[in-house]
């Protein structure tokens, strides 16, 4: 199992966000979570990170306990993530934000930056060809030079998940990547995740859009109050009567 | 002098000097809960009210009379300085806001030393008559009148939040916006109102201790700084805390200079602040409501 | 692209005749002093513009290193060479020592937990009589010399301190455009998000911290050695608002923000101090000040983006500006 997690719990004073979750997510696989709005789903992803510290819980990744160390080190570990609301760098270029991105690909220190050296310009070069071919792609290489604030609302959120592989990650954390984007973006993103399942990554996905989620998860998790409420195949989740009543108890308050 | 009664005399210094930083933080507390505005000028409007009283006193005004007229003066000082920077600044980060406030500050400070030199000022006692004698202890008169202030502005500010329609109003209309509009509470003119009461109140805790202070036209940036470090040791958005969290500060300050070095009186206030920013910022950063992430 | 190549040195070129050109010493002294404070604001504009940190006790840094210089070439007889790098390092050591649990604070009480550090070092030098002399300070600072070198004149003076200016320019040059430079920048833009790249953000601005206070601490031993003298008055807080006024005025985040910011707030003081009296007869004192505070106000509300960004509209050289954005052709 590439991730495990285990009576993952939040408490936002003295209301539990997150309550006694666990599940476990094997490698090259996307692992689904759904569940209405406020059920924990951005929480969960903000306490794997290292956001947030967990209450009570563990979180283990390659065998190795991720609970106390920073979001840096979380990320060095091999965990990159995007955000719902998007958390781009809007003064930097996009090729600049992907560059930042692969920032653990790099090695000159703060001293070494200073000056002009071979073996920075070096790592300069490669980082941003390699960036360069990330952009590419994913269909952004036109936009390279561009501000990032200046791009469309679904090649900002396009731009996040490149940033977030930049770094070459192991597992990656989508958050509502498909938020705002229309029919044929949502249609090119699932198939754009696929292919990186198939080069091996390990992908969780919190989505809102079910035929998404549908079309390219493995295996999903749905929570309602920090809860969970069932697990499963995509299939066996559509019919579990919990899910079904969750979220009709749902459509009811909207409607 | 007995080391007893020194002792004594040392607290009603501390006593005095913590009453007048628990004036000036309580401007501080007010103008920060309503507006989330830290006013570093705050202690520009202790000088000037001060400065004014001083200047139409020697001009024959009865005291009363100064007292009022300044008061009003800076209140409208306050009111405008919050319409002509704050406002317009509105929506700025907070940063913005502090490095507006501190540029106020000391163009403040600047306009004084081209109105009033560099000369000390002084003001006579509100009531006349030798120091009252406690214990072995000298208290000024004055002193009682900066006690009686900050009596009644506690008093005051805690009448009106907790009594009042409109004092409960205005502190839901801090947690919560919306709620505000529905109340009838424009938070502009809330903001607007602060700035115009804490410029009033900077003035009168400035007229009030001129008779016992050096009057000069730089005497509120550490007054300033002072009573912010009593907020902070209060909470910074606790009244009852900022007046405690100054007569905290007065005392020790009185002691150590007496005891110590009269050098070491600014730095100890200063020490305090770094400490409790660096050893205990969770207390303070509780005040400001985490941000989602 | 060859226009520049042709340009850039044309300006240097320039500017190092500049004391042949001019006979004023006092054009020369004050050619000096923007120097001197631009070598500080770029080391705050690093910390301010990239990190997104803000410091109001950076003239605490500037006076450490001041009195670095007149304490060890005066009391201890150290050699002025030797001097002069530990003027740099000490500010940069305290930085490191305070820095930690200082940065950790945000905004409001950052601020304010720099501004008491400065007050605080400002009051130690008042008050640290044996050491720095009290009030009335510490005078017969010698020459510094460097080699067979003794810098004991305005012109000799003017080449060291805008010779290091540029070798400090090329190095931050560098710095912006690299990882570093670009992590900085994302922490200003948003923390989570710098952390999640695996930006080890706490020592990053750790370290832009330690860079700004060597940078100051270096200007202030630089200082110590034209003046030859030192007391605490050019260190007090408003040493510090001057210095923030001088890089939001340049333009937070630009290249030629920090020599921008620092010409203007220089030259705009020597003008008032010219001016104002003869507007207002009798006036004294540092009532310059009005105005400074005048113009931050207005440049927080109206253009927090700074003089600098003018050029920018000019289209002057925007390549020049990594912190508004590098053009993709030049990474
Ligand atoms: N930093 C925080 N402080 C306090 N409460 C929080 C915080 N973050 C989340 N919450 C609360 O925790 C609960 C779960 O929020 P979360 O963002 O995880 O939900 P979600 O499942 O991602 O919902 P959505 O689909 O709307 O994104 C909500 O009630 C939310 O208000
Ligand atoms: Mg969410």
């Amino acid at each position: 199992m590439l991730l495990e997690v285990k009576g993952l719990t939040k408490f936002f004073g003295g209301v539990a966000a997150v309550k006694d979750v666990g599940f476990k997510v094997s490698k090259g696989s996307i692992f689904a979570l759904i569940g209405p709005n406020g059920a924990g789903k951005t929480t969960i992803f903000n306490l794997i990170t290292g956001a947030l510290p967990p209450d009570s819980g563990t979180i283990r990744f390659e065998g190795r306990q991720l609970v106390g160390l920073k979001p840096y080190q979380i990320a060095a570990a091999g965990i990159t993530r995007t955000f719902q609301n998007l958390q781009l760098f809007s003064g930097m270029t996009v090729l600049e934000n992907v560059l930042t991105g692969a920032y653990l690909k790099g090695r000159t220190g703060f001293v070494k930056s200073l000056f002009c050296l071979p073996s920075k310009n070096r790592e300069d070069k490669r980082i941003k060809e390699e960036a360069l071919a990330l952009l590419e792609e994913i269909g952004l290489e036109e936009a390279a030079g561009l501000p990032a604030a200046a791009l469309p609302f679904g090649q900002q959120r396009l731009l996040e998940i490149a940033r977030a592989l930049a770094s070459g990650p192991r597992l990656v954390l989508l958050d509502e990547p498909a938020a705002g984007l229309n029919s044929t973006e949502t249609r090119s993103l699932a198939a754009y995740l696929k292919k990186l399942r198939e080069k091996g990554l390990t992908m969780l996905l919190i989505e809102h859009d079910m035929e998404t989620v549908m079309e390219v998860a493995d295996r999903v998790l749905v929570l309602n109050f920090g809860h969970v409420i069932a697990e499963g195949t995509p299939q066996e989740v559509q019919a579990d009567p919990e899910v079904i009543k969750a979220y009709l108890g749902e459509d009811d308050q909207v409607a | 002098m007995h080391i007893a009664d020194q002792l004594l005399q040392l607290l009603f210094t501390g006593l005095t000097l913590g009453s007048i930083y628990s004036l000036i933080a309580l401007a501080l507390v007010t103008t920060f809960n309503i507006t989330g505005i830290l006013n570093l000028a705050q202690g520009e409007f202790v000088a000037l009210g001060a400065l004014l009283a001083v200047s139409m006193y020697a001009a024959g005004m009865p005291m009363a009379a100064a007292f009022t007229v300044s008061v009003l003066l800076v209140a409208m000082l306050g009111g405008f300085l919050e319409r002509f920077a704050i406002h317009t600044a509105r929506g700025a980060s907070g940063l913005t806001l502090i490095i507006i406030t501190i540029g106020l500050s000391i163009s403040l400070r600047g306009l004084a030393l081209l109105i009033w030199g560099t000369e000390t000022y002084s003001l006579p006692a509100f009531s006349k008559g030798g120091p009252l004698f406690i214990g072995g202890a000298a208290v000024n008169p004055q002193s009682l009148w900066i006690f009686g202030l900050t009596a009644i502005t506690l008093a005051g500010l805690y009448a009106f939040f907790e009594l009042t329609y409109w004092g409960k109003a205005v502190k839901a209309s801090v947690i919560n916006r919306a709620a505000a509009r529905l109340v009838g509470i424009n938070p502009h003119t809330v903001s607007f109102l602060a700035f115009t009461a804490s410029g009033a109140l900077g003035a009168a805790a400035g007229i009030f201790i001129a008779p016992i202070t050096m009057t000069t036209y730089d005497m509120g940036f550490m007054l300033g700084l002072k009573g912010f470090v009593a907020a902070v040791i209060g909470g910074l958005s606790n009244v009852g805390g900022a007046v405690l969290g100054g007569i905290l500060l007065g005392i020790l300050e009185s002691y150590s200079a007496g005891l110590i070095s009269s050098g070491l009186k600014d730095a100890i206030a200063i020490i305090i602040l770094l400490a409790v920013l660096l050893i205990r910022p969770e207390g303070i950063i509780g005040a400001i409501r985490e941000r989602k992430i | 692209m060859w226009k520049k190549a042709i340009l850039r040195p044309a300006a240097v070129l320039l500017l190092f005749a500049v004391p042949l050109l001019i006979k004023s010493n006092y054009l020369l002294s004050i050619l000096i002093v923007i120097g001197l404070y631009t070598i500080i604001v770029q080391g705050l504009g690093i910390l301010m513009g990239y990190a997104g940190q803000v410091s109001f006790g950076h003239a605490a840094f500037f006076g450490l290193g001041g009195y670095t210089v007149a304490i060890l070439t005066t009391r201890f007889h150290w050699p002025t060479v030797l001097a002069l790098p530990a003027a740099a390092l000490l500010p940069g050591v305290i930085a490191a020592i305070i820095g930690r649990p200082t940065l950790k604070l945000r905004e409001l009480y950052l601020a304010l937990a720099t501004l008491g550090f400065g007050i605080l070092v400002h009051i130690a030098f008042t008050e640290g009589k044996e050491l720095t002399g009290g009030p009335s300070g510490i005078t017969g600072i010698p020459y510094l010399s460097i080699g067979g070198l003794t810098f004991d004149s305005d012109i000799k003076f003017f080449y060291l301190v805008w010779i290091t200016l540029f070798l400090i320019l090329a190095g931050i040059n560098n710095l912006v455009r690299s990882r570093v430079g670009r992590a900085l920048r994302a922490i200003s833009e948003s923390e989570h998000a710098a952390e999640n790249a695996g930006i080890d953000t706490a020592k990053l601005k750790l370290q832009a911290f330690i860079f700004s206070a060597l940078l100051a601490g270096l200007a202030g031993g630089l200082y110590a050695f034209y003046v030859t003298f030192i007391s605490p008055s050019p260190f007090g807080f408003h040493a510090s608002v001057q210095f923030v006024l001088m890089a939001v005025i340049g333009g937070l985040g630009t290249f030629w923000g920090p020599l921008l910011g620092a010409a203007v707030v220089v030259t705009l003081g020597e003008f008032l101090r010219w001016a104002v009296p003869l507007v207002i007869p009798g006036a004294g004192g540092e009532y310059q000040i009005i105005f400074f505070g005048l113009i931050l106000v207005l440049l927080m509300i109206f253009r927090p983006e700074g003089l600098g960004a003018l050029g920018k509209c000019l289209k002057l050289s925007p390549e020049k500006m990594p912190g508004t954005g590098i053009p993709s052709k030049d990474i």
